[in-house]
């Protein structure tokens, strides 16, 4: 939530800019004082890449600009900086997240602090440019800790907070930072930025991490055995549950430097909705409005947004929704050949399985190749959710809100 | 170097003394084992020289073959080593060399 709290004599007042996301997190980048960037352009991510050129290049960011020939080689690239002790940055979106994906993985396996924004764009064919989340949904498994952002602000925020999440000891694992193509990279919007002087005070450059170094040479990137490679997997595992607290710290530490905060889940009017719908990204502002609206018709419902989706928040968001009648879960990706097809909405239900107390949960899937979704969608949806909990209809498989040719 | 438990394990599978695979433990990759029947061996040396991984032993020990023949090397496999692959007993010109399954113990 972003605090409203005054900020004290030794909080930091930042300069205002107007940025869209993807210059914000690019304005991050240079304030977190990379040293190493390698990026291939893709819409909608291209304004990152192309921002952070002209920083390179106007001297206000002294860092090493890597060209290269694909989103799999920017990664490469940039994991051999990491490995050296550099802090590194990339940024793809779409198709290029999914060239990277066997790289994804090695990343989180050498366990080194890479953070990388992506911009979310839906995935071929047919061709699509414009917004889902098909992208981010499909890495999920690959052990980054993925946070999704829903502002500029945000985004900038996310960036720096990346790196003290990445970089810290306990955690050593890369960062992915999120936010909706189009709906927030190309919108522009106020941002507080914090300058340069964050890296003293909040992400002090210290290597934490084992690195190639000729006068205490180690071996990086080896094969193992049978007998080995499992423990190093399980590792990962840990690592990755444990740093829902290090993420946690690395907000509160932020708040008290810089008066903003996002906290893991956020609700709105949830306290004492019986209904309420879920969402990630630039969904969630549109939603308080829905939620506004449909209060005003009478119905009890509130709006959840989900910001750190790897680690899955499972707790936080049981003890948010566990008094909750319905939970809608929207997910802008299909789990194809699952019921629920909704990435999100299965995660959640598994997450839930074992608790007593619990809502119902209606998987909704909407916003598919930026199909539009106005506020009052969201109101007749929470109608629709109101609906069903009085008549107890609920559908097991996911409702497709939006496809021509299915009514609701 | 035995690696108990997941949490002795160097993070990301770094290794820190390079230099000591000489310690590594190859024996599980194998499903066959090769077993060098000294007495029909004519120490040619061809095992050593085909071996990829450097796992057939050269040993100053002298050998007696029960006709009474006496060789001044022995050939051994190195089985930390031995990944299984067959080829020495593939290239073996006597066929002194035979593949067993990794179940049977040797004697
Ligand atoms: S089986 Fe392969 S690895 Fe083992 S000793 Fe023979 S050639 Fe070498
Ligand atoms: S190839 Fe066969 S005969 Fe030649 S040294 Fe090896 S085991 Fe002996």
């Amino acid at each position: 939530m972003i605090s409203e709290k005054k900020l004290n004599s030794k909080q930091r007042k930042g300069e205002v800019k107007p940025l869209n996301s993807n210059e914000a997190v690019a304005e991050a980048v240079k304030d977190a004082d990379v040293d190493v960037v390698a990026a291939y352009p893709i819409t909608p991510q291209t304004i990152v890449v192309e921002t952070l050129a002209e920083l390179i290049g106007n001297g206000e960011l002294n860092a090493e600009m890597i060209h290269v020939e694909s989103e799999h080689s920017a990664l490469s690239a940039v994991i051999g900086a990491s490995a050296v002790g550099a802090r590194v940055f990339t940024a793809t979106a779409s198709q290029g997240l999914a060239l990277m994906h066997e790289v994804l993985h090695i990343t989180s396996g050498l366990r080194l602090p890479v953070v990388m924004s992506v911009a979310m764009r839906a995935l071929s064919a047919p061709i699509s440019i414009f917004n889902d989340q098909s992208d981010i949904m499909n890495q999920r498994n690959t052990g980054w800790i993925t946070i999704i952002a829903s502002s500029a602000q945000e985004a900038y925020d996310s960036i720096l907070q990346a790196y003290k999440i990445a970089e810290n000891p306990k955690v050593l694992l890369p960062v992915m930072v999120s936010y909706d193509g189009y709906v927030l990279s190309h919108t522009i919007e106020r941002v507080e930025t914090v300058g340069k002087s964050v890296v003293e005070e909040y992400i002090p450059k210290k290597v934490t991490w084992n690195t190639l170094d000729v006068k205490d040479p180690i071996t990086m990137g080896t094969i193992t055995s049978p007998e080995y490679y499992y423990e190093f997997k399980y590792a990962q595992e840990r690592a990755l549950e444990e740093s829902l607290s290090v993420i946690k710290s690395a907000d509160e530490e932020f708040e008290r430097l810089y008066g903003r905060s996002y906290g893991i889940i956020e609700g709105y009017k949830i306290e004492d909705a019986e209904v309420a719908l879920l969402a990630t990204s630039s969904y969630y502002t549109n939603l308080k409005v829905a939620t506004d609206l449909a209060r005003k018709e009478g119905l009890k419902v509130g709006t959840i947004k989900l910001r750190v989706f790897r680690p899955f928040p499972r707790e936080e968001l049981y003890s948010m929704i566990k008094d909750l009648q319905v939970l809608g879960v929207i997910d802008r990706a299909i789990a194809f050949g699952q019921k629920p097809s909704g990435p999100i909405a299965n995660d959640i239900a598994s997450a839930l399985q074992y608790k007593k107390d619990k809502p119902i949960i209606q998987s909704i899937i909407a916003g598919i190749g930026q199909r539009r979704m106005l506020i009052e969608d969201f109101v007749k949806l929470y109608r629709m959710l109101v609906k069903n909990m009085n008549e107890k209809k609920f559908y097991e498989e996911s409702i497709f809100y939006g496809v021509k040719g299915i009514e609701f | 170097m035995k690696l108990e438990k997941w949490s002795d394990f160097p993070l990301g599978g770094n290794i820190k003394d390079p230099g000591n695979s000489i310690e590594n433990d190859m024996s599980g990759w194998r499903s066959e084992r090769p077993i060098i029947d000294l007495e029909k061996c004519v120490r040619c040396r061809i095992c050593w020289t085909y071996c990829p991984e450097g796992a057939i032993l050269e040993l100053d020990k002298e050998y007696k073959t029960s006709s009474g023949r006496v060789y001044k090397v022995t050939y051994a496999v190195d089985y930390q080593h031995c990944k299984g692959c067959g080829i020495c007993a593939n290239e073996c010109p006597v066929k002194a060399i035979q593949m067993v399954p990794e179940e049977v113990s040797i004697k």
